[in-house]
């Protein structure tokens, strides 16, 4: 598998206040793959998630070090603009969370912020990526209406198509389907594996299955060191790591 | 041991509701007693005619009401322009961008703003608000003693900051902070993320924070009392005197209660005090629905 790296990660260190949750991290994540990112609860997958769109620096009291390049370009540099880093990557949270606003202004939202004033424009948006999220034909006829009056799974595609709305390049999600039922997990899935040819992908997960299922790489991390990475198929099946071969076989959790 | 757990969880039950029912009931007493005593001037003379007429002269036996209706709705009004954008931005400030150890010196600060006794917030409005506003209708070249809906709105924002910013700070920082990084991480700035997402999903409780300084400001005395300047006359500009319905209840109550209908009248004051403070709280209770029926 010849991988070319879209986001590379070059001795990242994150401490909350003196809990230092991300010690010395070195991976490539690889352009138009999906990467998963596992490990046992508070080894830090969130944080280094979060760390690819700079939301892990607007909490009070944390320090980054090193480097986090996208597309070659130091993302913790001095000069970043960071909206525009974030206008480059999707995020789906563990919940989705719906914006205050009708359906078609959270799908909306993005380009509206990013300038676009065009009603034509923004309603070919609108219903372009909520056909992509398959959410279309459930909402097609209530667009106006509050995006919270959505089922839980459909806000999750809702939150997806949104993020797909500011056209990035990236997608990250930090264990996206851990709070749908399996039906609307699949739903997730499924998009995935569809929007993989076009986006590289990064999702935490919990779920080892799952994992098996998307991914086409895969990060280790315990206890806030990257333990291993590498193609899917390398760590499942023939991991190097003594602790990646206890986690798989469900000996750590 | 069982059933006196259940004997408990029974009588916790019926003992809270009893409380709760008691203040429903001591509402109904207050507006009832305030009613009844009005009575002998509502015999006498239409509402229309206490409500919308001008003259207050109760020697010979004119009460009319606008006046004191009009000073407190000006003096109010004027409060509330002034305090709601500072408040609200106060509080956006300190949940939003200040550090931690500016919102620990703040909060202490604002606390004790609360607790400043209204006499005090009047004494210093005389000293200090009455003279610059003297000042400042001097600059429009207008004349005036300073003492004014526009001193009365000043001290009265002043004495409400401090409810609206700690309850909108409270409803800002309870908005989960994903909610935030779902507008940021579209790329939004911190400020757009503010006005279109955090004070939307924050406005049934930005109103609700409104309505509370606003019944606080409409129904307090002591400190208006000593900067409105009472005169009994529908006030035409910032500059006027107002006499606002509070002021007019406790200046003169208990006294020339040998003038007829006097005491009648000022009991009826009070109950349109109430009234408007209801009102108030209806209409808010309307916007709040329709704006969770649209957004939340
Ligand atoms: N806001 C924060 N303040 C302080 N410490 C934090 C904060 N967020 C995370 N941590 C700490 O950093 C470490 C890594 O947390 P992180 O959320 O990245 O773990 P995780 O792998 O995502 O766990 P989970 O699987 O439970 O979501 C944990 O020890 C956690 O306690
Ligand atoms: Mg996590």
């Amino acid at each position: 598998m010849d991988l070319k790296s879209h986001i590379s990660v070059k001795n990242l260190n994150v401490y909350y206040g003196a809990e230092h949750a991300l010690k010395n991290i070195n991976i490539d994540i690889p352009d138009r793959r999906i990467t998963a990112i596992i490990g046992p609860s508070g080894c830090g997958k969130s944080t280094l998630l979060k760390s690819f769109n700079r939301l892990v620096d607007s909490i009070e009291g944390v320090k980054v070090t090193g480097e986090v390049s996208v597309d070659g370009e130091n993302i913790y540099g001095p000069d970043v603009e960071i909206t525009h880093i974030r206008k480059k990557m999707g995020l789906l949270s563990q919940r989705p969370f719906p914006l205050p606003m009708s359906i078609y202004d959270n799908v909306a939202y993005g380009p509206r912020i990013h300038g676009t004033k065009n009603r034509k424009v923004l309603d070919e948006t609108v219903e372009k990526y909520l056909k992509i999220a398959h959410l279309w034909d459930e909402v097609k006829n209530r667009l106006n209406k509050p995006a919270s009056k959505l089922s839980i799974g459909q806000q999750q595609r809702l939150c997806l198509a949104r993020g797909l709305a500011v056209e990035p390049e990236i997608i990250l999600g930090d264990e996206p389907t851990s709070a749908l039922d399996p039906k609307s997990s699949r739903a997730i899935e499924e998009r995935f594996m569809e929007l993989k040819n076009d986006y590289t992908i990064v999702i935490v997960t919990h779920i080892l299955r799952q994992a098996k299922r998307l991914a086409d790489y895969v990060v280790f991390l315990y206890l806030g060191e990257l333990i291993e990475h590498g193609p899917a198929r390398e760590i499942f099946e023939n991991p190097k790591e003594e602790m990646t071969k206890e986690y798989i076989k469900g000996i750590i959790s | 041991m069982f059933e006196k757990r259940i004997f408990i969880d029974r009588t916790a039950e019926k003992l809270t509701f009893l409380m709760a029912s008691l203040s429903c009931i001591l509402l109904v007493i207050i507006a009832w007693g305030l009613l009844k005593r009005s009575f002998p001037i509502m015999e006498e003379k239409s509402l229309a005619d206490l409500l919308l007429t001008s003259s207050w002269k109760p020697l010979k036996g004119n009460f009319g009401f606008l006046p004191f209706i009009m000073g407190s709705l000006y003096v109010t009004a004027v409060a509330m322009m002034i305090a709601v954008p500072f408040s609200i931005l106060t509080s956006i400030y300190l949940s939003e961008y200040a550090g931690r150890r500016i919102k620990n010196a703040a909060e202490p600060v604002i606390d004790l703003l609360a607790g400043i006794p209204s006499v005090v917030y009047g004494v210093w409005g005389i000293l200090t608000v009455v003279p610059f506003v003297k000042y400042l209708a001097g600059l429009f070249g207008v004349f005036t003693t300073g003492y004014s809906v526009l001193s009365a709105g000043i001290v009265l924002a002043i004495m409400i900051f401090p409810i609206i910013i700690n309850l909108s700070t409270e409803i800002f920082q309870s908005i989960p902070l994903e909610l935030r990084n779902a507008s940021l991480s579209l790329g939004a700035t911190k400020w757009q993320t503010v006005k279109f997402v955090l004070i939307p999903k924050a406005m049934p409780g930005i109103i609700a924070a409104i309505v509370l300084g606003l019944s606080r400001a409409f129904g307090e005395t002591m400190a208006v009392l000593m900067v409105a300047g009472n005169v009994a006359q529908t006030p035409g500009s910032l500059f006027d005197p107002a006499y606002p319905l509070p002021a007019l209840i406790a200046n003169n109550y208990g006294e020339m209660l040998s003038i007829p209908l006097y005491d009648s009248a000022l009991l009826f004051a009070a109950f349109i005090l109430l009234g408007i403070v209801l009102v108030f709280n209806i209409i808010s209770k309307i916007i709040l629905l329709r704006i969770t029926r649209n957004t939340q």
